[in-house]
């Protein structure tokens, strides 16, 4: 219900939404589980394993009960805190993990066969009969299991990605945290401060004590107002630092907008890099409860979010309360409701040396062993030193000391140090390199404490980082000392929650220690203690002092489990932001890509290249018509290809001949000024890493051609060369792939075609086959390159990209005007395969220059990279997968790329496996199926037949094993 | 005789204007990849001074004088921008034509390190990143060159091929601070 005169949210702002289709109504700065509360709505949940009916436990992101569906613009997000998500305009929430309804829920049965179905039972109850765990269990359990489900639909949120660079990083955005951030903010330090909640402030916005003579949130109000003015200082609210990395670099979750309507028009999440000098964790600590038998039913409440919801939210949790504490801190909250008038039954105190409170019942040396009530609270069984009392409240205020929040100081693997005085874990000194954990994050539970550490921490790092910084003043605010006495859990029948979330009770952990699960992360992993969303925040410490007791050790040395990030789940959409549909890769279009489009040529990617696959026809149905027709005009008129994927790289130096040796297996600083050459380069291993031609321009400059998927491998492999190897090499090298736009002109008219176009004409004995140089049109430079991938006469003509376009253009009209075209890449494809020229699909990373067919190409005048690994016996031995040429022995069946090669009688087994088909195509030239595919002892079987087996598509083709070479072996088109 | 048609990539992709923010498209005219030989840079850098006014820059840094840039680029490499690169260099550096290679885009406003936060790993506060500062780094996937060329505007340079992509990712980063 609501308190009038308390909290900090807008009453003039109201704010409508519906929670499981009935509409309520809250206030600006509630969030959803504040409004729930206010209208008296407690059941919210159904927990994941009994389906036990649960409500609100805590008011921050630790909550591990209150989580729900919002329904989305189209879908709905499971799994959010009530409790951090704040309400808006419409908001649709629903319970989840229940059915028919969140009051009556079918599954809630299984809290019945609660005492078959404890830690472990996956283990035992599965193992029989054998063949029911794929048929019945797994299925089942799967449909089980799971907290919410995903709507199965393109999420239509939007994340981002980001990167955020400061000298100090602040991680809280309470008292020490924004204190800290004021001295060094006013110092000029380059802060960032992070904080979760949509509000700075932390505690001082949940607590009524006073800072200097005023509520704590006006003092915070004008911090904030001060920090919002320096140019240095970044405040990045609903902002969750979720991890810390090597090199002082964090992960954090920024909210950037709560409402999930209209989901295409906001960015709905950030996910940010930040990299800090130096960081402070003021992430504060966190109330645990104590486990006594149904105190996960809906009314019990972590005393401190009680006061949270009160002082911040106006909003008692209930009507009739009863506190049960092991510490001083509670009773502010006893002190709170009272203030507010509302109705305190009982506190309930475990210690006996505690002083009693004007017009309030304490009961000490007493604790609280049972609730009554199954949907929310109706009664307490508090043990006495005298016996048994029952206490009628509808709300318990639960506190069993605090823990600090130390889980980001722990992400690099540095155990926290237990400390006696505060029964909690605090951050070891160093944990992280350059971090700071300051205030409550390492025990200091005093609102003054906090001050002070926050101004000591921001001069300690003003110092570090040469900057001069003055102490702010200091401001009065309470020193209490909260004495505690530990206090665990209470024994008895019955169970009692410790992870509420994944429903692990004492009971769970006693089982498993009978069990011999002593090891803290065996018994996490036994119980699943701790491995729910929330991660244990509320469990893990009590989980750890009961696992002591159990097995007679103390708690630091039974040890904490392995904190790692991210402290609250982060959506995988924020993640993954940013790489999504056009954005998943850049997309690297050719200069003639509006001429492919208006040709209607489907695209196929190459590398991160767009390649016209072929140019369909009016009347064509099919592809291979298309390449049909296209192979056609190589070989009878001319074909011209957009070639400029080709990797270009530029050698000038004195010594760049001798690079070129030393990368490729054959000799180049022996070719003539104007020639080109064919190289094949290999790995140190041997092996054949990328092949191409070099053309010689100059004395000192050369053009090396690479394949297209390797080009920045090979230019990478050059710089190796030249920066580690032969650093006194004088020469320099650069990409010029996207300078030039490259084109193939190929057939028996491609000279023809060429000369319709050069200002000066050329012939066969101005351009031989293998030649280059310098040419013009019309006055730009240009390239021209007799080279041929096809086995015709052919050129390569380079223009700078800007008039690629252009000349493309004019190629294409002018090979049709001779009766030829365009040609794409499966019409390249076949006419390599008739040449038996070699691509990737043969260069595989396994292959020799001696599988290939290149042995002879191995210089002896020279040392290169992979000659020694290259002549290793083993690499030379016939009975090697090496390249052979495969023909059907009936042209009319097909042969397959990735089919397995047999031997003619052989069975067809893994063990006969004798090598496969590397590359495939329909050539109309032969009027069959070409392949080429790489055989055992291959080159010493042309002429035989052999099986070609596709057990994939079950085919098996009889083929005759050839020389890779199928067309014109002499070369004589080419050079003609 | 056939005349050919130059072509810009502003021809093909479009600028964008949001509050806060502008991208234009920059058509570079004559970009030359100047890496000197061994032993030649200071005279590399002499050469350059005296014939375009500008020396060889610093690692992570570009020289203007005028309409004409020397951009460092990478290790002993430098990109001459807005000048035909005086013939004298080619005895002392190996010359390169990059002037079709590259694509130039200009971000503008004072919203513009919060698109860039979401384009760019590196640190580009004004305190680290000065006018004149210039990185080889990444945009989102693409390996590309940035620029300070004032307090409140950059020139990111990607490959010519990939010039749609550029202007996608950054538009859409544009588009994430308006929302």
């Amino acid at each position: 219900m609501r308190v009038e005169g308390k909290g900090l949210i807008d009453r003039h702002a109201s704010i409508q939404f519906k929670f499981d289709a009935v509409r309520y109504s809250g206030f600006k700065g509630d969030t959803l589980a504040s409004a729930l509360l206010a209208n008296d709505i407690r059941l919210i949940a159904r927990s994941f394993k009994y389906h036990r009916p649960r409500g609100v436990l805590t008011a921050g992101s630790e909550e591990p009960n209150a989580l729900v569906t919002i329904k989305s613009d189209q879908g709905f997000i499971p799994n959010t805190r009530a409790t951090v998500q704040e309400i808006y305009t419409d908001l649709e929430a629903r319970s989840q993990n229940c059915w028919p309804t969140l009051a009556w829920d079918v599954r809630s049965l299984f809290d019945l066969a609660a005492p078959f179905i404890g830690a472990g039972f996956y283990y035992k109850t599965f193992m029989w009969p054998g063949k029911f765990w794929e048929l019945l269990y797994e299925p089942f359990i799967r449909k089980s299991a799971g907290l919410g489900m995903l709507s199965k639909e393109v999420m239509a949120e939007r994340f981002d990605k980001a990167w955020a660079y400061c000298d100090l990083l602040i991680i809280g955005g309470g008292p020490s945290g924004l204190i800290a951030a004021l001295t060094a903010g006013r110092a000029g330090i380059d802060v960032i401060v992070a904080d979760e909640d949509s509000r700075m402030g932390g505690r001082l916005l949940a607590e009524t004590d006073e800072v200097n003579g005023y509520p704590g949130h006006v003092w915070v109000d004008q911090v904030l107002a001060e920090l919002e003015q320096l140019p240095n200082v970044r405040l990045m609210r609903r902002t969750t630092v979720t991890g810390v990395y090597d090199n002082h670099t964090f992960s954090a979750l920024e909210r950037s907008s709560c409402c999930y309507l209209q989901s295409q028009d906001v960015v709905h999440e950030i996910f940010w890099r930040i990299v800090a000098k130096h960081s402070i964790l003021a992430a504060g600590a966190i109330e645990r409860p104590i486990a006594f038998q149904n105190n996960d039913r809906p009314g019990v409440m972590m005393a401190s979010s009680v006061r949270a919801y009160l002082n911040r939210w106006g909003v008692s949790p209930g009507r009739s309360f009863a506190i049960f504490a092991n510490n001083d801190n509670a009773r502010r909250t006893v002190r709170d409701l009272k203030k507010s008038g509302i109705h305190i039954e009982a506190l309930i105190d475990c210690r006996s040396d505690v002083e009693s409170i004007d017009g309030i019942r304490l009961i000490k040396s007493a604790t609280v062993d049972n609730v009554r009530g199954i949907k929310s609270v109706k009664g307490i069984s508090v043990r006495t030193e005298s016996g048994h009392e029952n206490i009628s409240v509808d709300t318990v205020a639960l506190s069993g000391g605090w823990n600090p929040t130390i889980n980001l100081a722990c992400h690099l693997h540095k155990s926290p140090v237990w400390q006696d005085e505060f029964m909690a874990f605090v951050p070891a000194a160093n944990a992280v390199p350059g971090l700071l954990a300051i205030g409550s994050c390492r025990g200091l539970m005093s609102t003054a404490d906090c001050f002070k550490d926050g101004i000591d921490a921001g001069l300690h790092i003003a110092k570090e980082l040469g900057k001069t910084a003055t102490s702010p003043e200091i401001p009065n605010a309470e020193d209490d000392r909260n004495r505690l006495q530990a206090l665990w859990y209470i024994s008895g029948k019955g169970r009692a929650w410790l992870d509420f979330q994944n429903d692990v009770t004492v009971k769970d952990i006693q089982q498993a220690v009978t069990e011999n699960y002593h090891s803290v992360e065996h018994l996490k992993r036994y119980t699943t203690q701790g491995m729910a969303i929330d991660q244990g925040k509320l469990s893990n410490v009590t989980t750890l002092a009961i696992l002591a007791e159990l097995t007679g050790r103390t708690i630091p040395e039974t040890g904490t489990t392995t904190f790692r990030p991210p402290y609250t789940p982060v959506s995988l959409g924020a993640i993954g932001a940013g790489v999504q549909g056009k954005s998943f890769a850049p997309e690297r279009l050719l200069t003639s890509h509006s001429i492919l489009l208006a040709r209607e040529a489907p695209m196929i990617e190459s590398d991160l290249w767009y390649r016209p696959r072929y140019f369909p026809n009016q009347g064509e149905v099919n592809w291979q018509q298309s390449c049909i027709r296209e192979v056609g005009y190589v070989r009878q008129t001319v074909g011209v290809s957009d070639v400029s994927t080709l990797g270009k790289i530029d050698i000038q130096g004195v010594d760049a001949a001798k690079l070129l040796d030393f990368v490729y297996i054959n000799m180049f600083s022996n070719l003539r000024v104007g020639r080109v050459r064919y190289g094949l380069m290999l790995r140190e291993d041997g092996h054949a890493m990328d092949d191409g031609t070099t053309a010689r321009l100059g004395e000192f400059h050369f053009v090396m051609t690479t394949t297209t998927a390797a080009a920045a491998q090979v230019l990478a492999h050059l710089e190796f060369v030249h920066q580690c190897l032969y650093p006194e090499w004088d020469l320099a090298m650069t990409s010029v792939t996207e300078q030039w736009a490259q084109f193939a002109i190929a057939g028996p008219k491609a000279q023809e075609l060429v000369n319709d176009i050069l200002d000066d004409p050329i012939d066969n004995s101005s351009w031989p086959f293998m030649a280059c140089g310098d040419i013009t049109f019309s006055g730009v430079k240009a390239r021209l390159f007799r080279i041929s991938f096809s086995g015709e006469h052919g050129y390569e003509i380079a223009v700078p990209s800007r008039y690629g376009e252009s000349l493309f253009q004019i190629l294409i009209s002018k090979a049709e005007n001779l009766g030829g075209g365009p040609y794409g890449m499966e019409a390249l494809n076949v006419l390599r395969i008739e040449k038996g020229f070699i691509t990737h699909s043969e260069i595989d990373g396994r292959k020799t220059a001696y599988d290939l067919g290149m042995a002879r190409m191995i210089s002896n005048q020279k040392d290169f990279i992979g000659k020694k690994m290259a002549l290793r016996p083993g690499l030379q031995q016939p009975v090697r997968e090496r390249l052979v040429g495969l023909r059907p022995k009936d042209p009319s069946e097909s042969l397959t790329a990735g089919a397995h090669l047999f031997s003619k009688d052989a069975e067809t087994v893994r063990e006969n496996d004798q090598g496969y088909i590397s590359s495939v195509g329909y050539s109309a030239t032969f009027g069959q199926t070409l392949a080429l595919g790489f055989l055992q002892n291959g080159f010493e079987r042309h002429g035989e037949v052999v099986q070609a087996v596709d057990h994939l598509r079950r085919l098996k083709v009889y083929c005759q094993v050839t020389n890779p070479v199928f067309f014109d072996p002499e070369g004589a088109r080419a050079r003609g | 005789m056939v005349e050919l048609v130059a072509n810009s990539v502003s021809d093909q992709v479009s600028g964008r204007h949001l509050e806060g923010v502008d991208l234009r498209i920059i058509d570079l005219q004559c970009v030359t990849s100047i890496m000197p030989y061994k032993g030649q840079d200071e005279v590399v850098s002499n050469l350059l001074l005296k014939a375009h006014g500008v020396k060889f820059p610093e690692p992570n840094r570009v020289i203007m004088s005028g309409l004409v840039r020397a951009l460092w680029f990478s290790r002993r490499q430098v990109f001459l921008i807005g000048v035909t690169p005086d013939p004298g260099l080619t005895k002392h550096a190996a010359l390169v034509d990059q002037s079709d290679a590259w694509v130039v885009i200009e971000l503008e406003g004072p919203r513009v390190l919060e698109v860039l936060c979401r384009l760019v790993p590196i640190d580009l506060r004004t305190s680290q990143f000065r006018q004149n500062h210039t990185a080889r780094t990444q945009l989102i996937h693409m390996m590309v060159s940035i620029t300070r060329v004032e307090k409140n505007c950059f020139h990111i340079m990607g490959f010519r091929s990939t010039a749609m992509s550029l202007v996608q990712h950054v538009s859409r980063a544009m588009s994430a601070i308006v929302t």
